[in-house]
């Protein structure tokens, strides 16, 4: 239980499918400028992450090697616009918002490398756990660069004004920036640096360098 | 008695680079998705329609709202909405053995039987088909007609663009133009939604003089009184808009109807 466990823990900061393999960086740039957005990205990329897992996995020793990836794309393509139509029956202005972003999850290289690493070799309650993980794991960048972007951008969290902005009478000036893609990069940027920094061994050896320093023999 | 499991185990016994497992798996797995997104796609649908139809209904409230005045008009007539005629497009005239509430003009425009095809010099909106008939709107009192509200579509860069084009009772001045549906590029063509683009429209004139439909949309800024500033970067779309009106406008869209409620009055 502990090692399963382990699936669902790891990948959340020191295995972080965001700051370490720098996967999914695409959506998470689109749809953070408010914390709303981020949240529904990320409650649809878990439940397609978990479910994928699941489905893959429970088919696994079936799936023919010549034709696995073909396979995984049509059922993490299906779990997508199942959960796009689900979004636009009942999210109706969010989905709105996400616009294309819900559909471009199939692309999402974080869903299909859990699939093709970890869910077609390992059985289903640990694929599932480790998309559940996987999913967290991308959720919770998603909500700190929304947070920091919607509260520096707009003054609001959820649509709350927190911080109330210099036209209503209060201090804040909204921060034109955060509501731009770039922003959510140098979030992401520092969100990584903060976490190589303490886990070292994630940091990168280069694979060049520009001055030879020394002379092979 | 032939056990019907026992073909299933075998194809799952077999060996995983078998053709036959292969294009079995390939199908198999095929058809259940199939299966799963059209179940999902079909019982969802009334609930987004229903959405849709809510977004079209504020969006016309909102363009009643940016009209001058046309609230108080309202409260007088004492109606809430405008009311909704069918009209024959061929001919002009309203149509009243078809019920308004339960008439689809999308798929009347699907259905050979209920639609005409548009020969493609007409064909400028990029709409290939059009139905025989169409829903207006229309705000009257005491006979005199205050508001012709037209549901118009044409084609933009990448999607069909569906608006509503509110005309002054002379029915050659713009009171709105609101785009309700649209799937151009996000930011771009997107932004003929936006509120002030739209709020370019009112006053605009439709034809000149000799009756000719002119509205066009222009590049840079607008200087005769029948154009209207493009969005740059959006020519496409810009285009789409203008090409959809002066279809919508012209002989083979709500042109007989107009002439029909020029001369002759509701």
């Amino acid at each position: 239980m502990a090692s399963n466990l382990r699936h669902v823990t790891s990948p959340l900061i020191e295995n972080n499918p965001v700051t370490l393999q720098i996967l999914g960086i695409c959506s998470a740039l689109a749809v953070t400028t408010s914390l709303s957005t981020a949240l529904v990205m990320s409650l649809a990329l878990t439940s397609v992450l978990c479910l994928a897992s699941a489905t893959v996995s429970l088919i696994r020793n079936h799936i023919p090697n010549v034709i696995r990836l073909i396979v995984q794309i049509i059922i993490i393509a299906s779990l997508v616009i199942v959960i796009d139509e689900l979004l636009q029956a009942y999210a109706f202005e969010i989905s709105r918002q996400l616009s294309i972003f819900v559909g471009l999850i199939v692309t999402n290289c974080l869903v299909m490398g859990r699939a093709e690493a970890f869910a077609m070799r390992n059985p289903v309650w640990p694929s599932v756990l480790d998309g559940l993980g996987n999913g967290l794991g991308y959720s919770l960048v998603l909500i700190i660069v929304g947070s920091i972007r919607e509260l520096l951008g707009a003054g609001t969290l959820l649509g709350y004004t927190i911080l109330t902005p210099a036209s209503d009478g209060g201090w804040f000036v909204p921060l034109g920036l955060m509501q731009l893609a770039p922003s959510a990069f140098f979030i992401i940027g520092l969100l990584v640096w903060a976490i190589r920094t303490h886990w070292v061994g994630q940091v990168e050896t280069p694979k060049f360098s520009l001055i030879q320093q020394r002379s092979r023999g | 008695m032939l056990n019907p499991l026992t073909p299933w185990r075998r194809f799952l016994a077999r060996p995983n680079d078998d053709h036959v497992k292969v294009f079995g798996v390939a199908i198999l797995v095929a058809m259940i998705c199939a299966a799963f997104v059209s179940t999902a796609a079909v019982a969802l649908k009334p609930l987004q329609d229903a959405h849709l139809e809510a977004e079209r209904a504020a969006r016309m409230a909102q363009m009643l709202d940016t009209l001058p005045g046309m609230r108080e008009v309202m409260e007088e007539a004492g109606v809430d909405a405008l009311e909704t005629r069918v009209v024959e497009m061929a001919t002009g005239t309203f149509v009243t053995d078809i019920d308004p509430d339960s008439f689809d003009v999308q798929a009347a425009a699907n259905d050979p039987e209920q639609s005409t095809a548009i020969p493609s010099d007409a064909d400028i909106a990029g709409l290939h088909r059009r139905a025989d008939h169409a829903l207006v709107h229309l705000l009257e009192r005491d006979g005199a007609l205050l508001l012709v509200v037209l549901p118009v579509q044409g084609t933009g860069y990448q999607s069909t663009i569906r608006a509503m084009l509110a005309l002054e009772p002379d029915l050659n001045t713009i009171a709105a133009l609101t785009i309700t549906e649209q799937g151009e590029t996000p930011g771009i063509g997107a932004r003929v939604q936006d509120p002030a683009w739209q709020a370019l429209w009112p006053g605009r004139q439709v034809a000149d003089e000799n009756g000719n439909i002119v509205i066009s949309v222009v590049r840079g800024t607008a200087t005769a009184p029948y154009e209207v500033d493009g969005i740059s970067g959006a020519t496409a779309t810009s285009n789409g808009v203008a090409n959809m009106l002066r279809y919508w406008l012209g002989d083979h869209g709500y042109g007989p109807f107009l002439d029909r409620l020029a001369t002759e009055g509701l």
